[in-house]
């Protein structure tokens, strides 16, 4: 059957546009999250056409349907975790239209994310959500995984700016939700398919606003001698009502590893820093500045730099967006954990991470987006040693346990996936559960897109979750990152 | 239709209580959604009583509409049957709110203006400023999709509701989203919620990211000879770094309507030079520097457009005329109670378009409609019937407008006219083929149809 899948693929898109070969399924079996599925192949439509007979040979050989962009993701997201087609949306990365006067742009799913803002920028445009893997990530996993980015605190996340999509469903249909203008008349379907990680629907292509660029912007390099300062920091920030356009925080050791790679100039002898932005009309930003710079010092900032210029402000961003591919460097293999806190409990929280990580014995680095309460430790660990990889696994399930009970949530970002499916009842009621599992049997009822994430399987996680070969010397894949430009 | 229910009154009783529930004609009078009465009106006082009144009607079959302050229950379709009314005033409750966090869960029946108080406080708010802003619920408001002139900066509340919890169409106590301001665990089922007019359950909770009040806020008024101007000054605005929080344009007509009386607003009489002008006013916010900046731009702006006088207004002056601008509707409905009103989505720059569209084709019945623009491209379209029948008021609401969107880029729905004409005009517009994912959504929401069947679009 495999066989004859794979002819049908090929008559559809050429040779050159189906892999099926070991090796090629190997490199498909990763993405961004320590998971690992095989899938039966991978194929790269052109156009939504493509997609549709895609969708029709899926069904006639009953294998499920996975879609992938950049592989980015850090949840599972665009395994296959029960085998079959995985559909690359590379082809597709056109730009369609941009229309500057209204602010849109329409998009093939397969384009990435900071080639967007680029080609608008001419015009004084972005597309302002800007996830830390922006120069790799496409616009299609943004919208399936309703991707945040620092500057979301202000903008806003995928979802505020997704207008419209075109769609091919399971039984191959063709549709168009919303559109270029606003309050299409009838159910938010756009603010159900956002986020819904390719488990209704592929996406073939997308409408988003565009964001006019700041007329003026300042970077703030906060440093801290105690974690404690910062994160009082951050929690004072919001109190004030002040909202800057980005609040990041990085650890020591976090920082420490990004300095080594980056030279970003953040203080090696400091406990932390936050990297705080404020945009807005020139008046409006220096206020800010002025006012968050007050409460840093009173929180025991020992230093607040603001970056001269452009340069040294790309430099800070730099450090602060490649700091996963830093971690890389020290371990092959790392677990990076999202989880999001109501923000006036950081302090607390990060010094449960801290305690956690000890309790465990490991050492847990912390970057990660502190103004809108969304935690990401890093766990270092060896793949090759599967008990330090399921002690690594309870560990980062503690710090979601702790986050839930200070009332947040089990992912801010990066999705459920096939990560955290099994997590998903720490959260919600049997009932809830029901409901969204109704919702996905409308649009997907037999499991035909990305089965096997979201919702709760049953199974324990130890037999989904460790592929007890590792088969490229290591079970997790480096996260591709960014690589510095 | 299937044959109408009989309620069970008792039943219903033993849930919320004998002194909760509505049974006289009278009382039942108020409830009426097109002129249709339910047989029971319940006033729970919790989500639990919600749950259990939606299982009754669930196992008895009965069509249920939840109401709060009943100001929006105009919007849609008549319903194909209606037999109990769940009054949501008494979940009238805040949670928990924590302005530390900026974040606050309330109980539907909350009414806007008495939460913005207890906000204010805190000096915080939610930017919902809609029409019959000291009666409407925060519920009400969130499931009649109503948006307000401040979503020109704070969009609308798709985009600041954070989960909600909410009782569908087998009884169950459900929930989606959570209290964080950052969340992407599971689908955000809340987001169908808004906008669903309780076609889909009914919402018992919601979680909102609150937001600062701004330091101090300004109302900049231009008038400009044509609607031309007037959308040119728009696009420069926009194109600005000036950011306004509120963008609204008026023809002449409404402007004429919403402020007749010389003396009331002077700092709007000067800005104006003749009953023909076309206004604009942009809202503007923050520091006394910031708010200086953005004067002189937008005068200096104003003038680019040949705008014929402008002004700046603050305080009590600015307040009042932001209200009357945000209580568009419902003045207008006073006055001309059988006024047709439809809102028009469009871009920005089809807006110029679709005006003109409509001017033509009005003109050729002797219809003169009158428009409330904001500046994101969505407008309200006032047709005022000459006479009681108003004959070719209706037609050219059924015939051309609401046909013609898909020819000329625009959506038109009617939110508000008497309730006799709707079946006449189809008061959703035309159908589009996204319709089918709308039913899927339904059928998994509401698999009964219990829920206000045959209000919204498309009959669902
Ligand atoms: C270094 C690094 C930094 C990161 N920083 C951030 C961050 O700041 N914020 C953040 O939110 N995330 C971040 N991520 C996670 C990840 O980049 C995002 O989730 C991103 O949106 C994934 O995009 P992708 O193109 O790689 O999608 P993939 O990983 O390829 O796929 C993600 C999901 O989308 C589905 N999918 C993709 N395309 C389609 C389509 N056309 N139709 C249907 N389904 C589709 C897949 O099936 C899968 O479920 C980071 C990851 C890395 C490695």
């Amino acid at each position: 059957m495999n066989q004859q899948l794979i002819l049908d693929l090929e008559h559809l898109l050429t040779r050159e546009h189906v892999l099926s070969r070991p090796e090629d399924l190997l490199l498909y079996e990763y993405d961004g999250s320590v998971e690992v599925a095989r899938p039966n192949c991978i194929v790269f439509p052109r156009d939504a056409a493509d997609v549709v007979r895609i969708v029709e040979i899926a069904n006639r050989h009953d294998v499920p349907i996975v879609g992938r962009g950049a592989g980015t993701g850090l949840s599972g997201g665009a395994l296959a975790r029960h085998g079959g087609i995985i559909v690359s949306f590379a082809r597709m990365n056109r730009i369609l239209e941009i229309d500057i006067e209204n602010q849109r742009a329409v998009v093939q799913p397969g384009v990435v994310n900071s080639d967007l803002s680029a080609a608008v920028a001419h015009a004084g445009l972005h597309f302002a959500p800007d996830p830390s893997s922006q120069k790799a990530c496409t616009i299609g996993g943004n919208v399936s995984e309703n991707a945040g980015g620092p500057h979301t605190l202000a903008y806003g996340v995928t979802t505020n700016h997704v207008l419209g999509m075109q769609l091919v469903l399971c039984d191959g249909q063709l549709i168009r939700i919303g559109g270029k203008s606003l309050d299409a008349p009838g159910y938010d379907l756009c603010g159900l398919f956002v986020g819904s990680e390719g488990t209704l629907a592929l996406v073939t292509e997308i409408t988003v606003r565009l964001t006019r660029l700041p007329e003026t912007i300042k970077t703030l390099l906060a440093i801290y001698d105690r974690i404690d300062g910062a994160t009082e920091t951050v929690v004072e920030i919001t109190a004030r009502g002040i909202t800057p356009a980005a609040c990041e925080m990085l650890d020591g050791w976090t920082l420490r590893a990004v300095e080594a790679w980056v030279h970003a100039g953040f203080p090696l002898d400091s406990a932390a820093v936050l990297l705080i932005e404020v945009d807005g009309m020139r008046e409006a930003a220096e206020e800010h500045a002025a006012q968050i710079t007050e409460v840093c010092k009173l929180h025991g900032a020992r230093e607040v730099r603001l970056a001269r210029d452009a340069k040294e402000r790309d430099l800070l961003w730099k450090g602060r967006k490649n700091a996963f591919g830093a971690v890389g460097r020290l371990s092959p293999t790392y677990y990076v954990q999202d989880g999001v806190i109501p923000r006036t409990k950081l302090p607390q929280t990060l010094r449960e991470i801290d305690r956690i990580g000890k309790e465990n014995g490991f050492e847990i680095g912390n970057i990660f987006h502190a103004g809108d309460g969304n935690l990401h430790p890093i766990i270092l660990f060896d793949a090759r040693d599967a008990q330090q990889f399921q002690r690594a696994v309870s560990t980062a399930d503690a710090i979601i346990r702790f986050c839930i009970e200070m009332g947040g949530a089990i992912t801010g970002e990066h999705g459920v996936g096939m990560e955290k499916d099994r997590l998903m009842p720490l959260l919600f009621t049997d009932a809830d559960l029901a409901l969204m599992r109704t919702v996905r049997d409308a649009f997907n009822p037999v499991g035909r897109f990305n089965p096997g994430k979201i919702f709760p399987t049953g199974k324990g996680c130890g037999e989904v979750r460790i592929n007890p070969l590792p088969l490229s010397g290591s079970a997790g894949a480096p996260p591709s990152g960014p690589t510095p430009s | 239709m299937s044959a109408p229910a009989t309620v069970h009154h008792p039943r219903i009783a033993d849930i919320v209580g004998a002194r909760n529930i509505i049974t006289d004609p009278q009382g039942l009078a108020a409830y009426a959604v097109d002129a249709i009465e339910p047989q029971v009106a319940a006033r729970p006082a919790n989500a639990q009583e919600v749950a259990q009144l939606v299982a009754f009607a669930a196992s008895e079959n009965l069509a249920v509409i939840p109401t709060a302050a009943r100001t929006q229950l105009s919007i849609g379709m008549p319903p194909a049957r209606y037999d109990l009314a769940i009054d949501m005033t008494r979940l009238d409750r805040v949670i928990s709110y924590d302005p530390g966090d900026l974040t606050l869960s309330v109980e539907p029946g909350i009414r806007l203006a008495r939460l913005a108080e207890t906000l204010a406080k805190h000096n915080q708010f939610l930017p919902l400023s809609v029409p019959f802003y000291e009666r409407a619920t925060v519920g009400g408001t969130l499931a009649s999709g109503l948006d307000s002139p401040l979503r020109q900066a704070y969009g609308t509340a798709r985009d600041f509701v954070l989960g909600m919890e909410f009782v569908s169409g087998d009884g169950a106590l459900t929930k989606s989203g959570g209290r964080v301001v950052k969340n992407v665990s599971g689908y955000d089922l809340h987001k169908l919620f808004i906008g669903s007019i309780g076609s889909l359950g009914v919402i018992t909770r919601i979680n909102f990211k609150t937001f600062p009040l701004p330091s101090s806020e300004r109302l900049f008024v231009a008038s400009l000879p044509s609607s031309d101007g007037a959308l040119a000054l728009r696009q420069r605005i926009a194109a600005s770094p000036i950011s306004p929080s509120t963008l609204e344009i008026l023809s002449p007509e409404i402007a004429s309507l919403l402020f007749p009386s010389k003396a009331k607003f002077p700092s709007l009489d000067a800005a104006r030079s003749s009953p023909s002008d076309w206004l604009l006013l942009a809202g503007i916010s923050g520091s006394s520097a910031v708010l200086d900046h953005c004067s002189s731009d937008l005068s200096q702006l104003a003038d680019q457009c040949d705008a014929k006088r402008s002004e700046m207004l603050s305080g009590s002056e600015r307040e009042g005329v932001s209200s009357v601008v945000r209580e568009a509707v419902p003045l207008i409905i006073q006055s001309s109670p059988s006024a047709i009103v439809l809102k028009i989505t469009a871009l920005p720059s089809d807006v110029h378009d679709v005006l003109q569209f409509v001017a033509s084709e009005s003109e050729r019945y002797d219809v003169r409609p009158s428009a409330l623009i904001r500046g994101v491209g969505v407008l309200y379209l006032f047709v005022l019937p000459d006479s009681p029948e108003a004959q070719k008021e209706r037609a050219v609401v059924r015939q051309d407008i609401l046909q013609a969107g898909e020819r000329h880029n625009f959506r038109a729905t009617v939110i508000t006219c008497p309730s006799e004409w709707k079946r006449e005009l189809g008061v959703w517009g035309p159908l589009h083929d996204d319709f089918l994912l709308m039913q899927r959504v339904k059928r998994a929401f509401d698999p009964r149809n219990i829920f206000a069947p045959g209000r919204f679009v498309g009959g669902l």
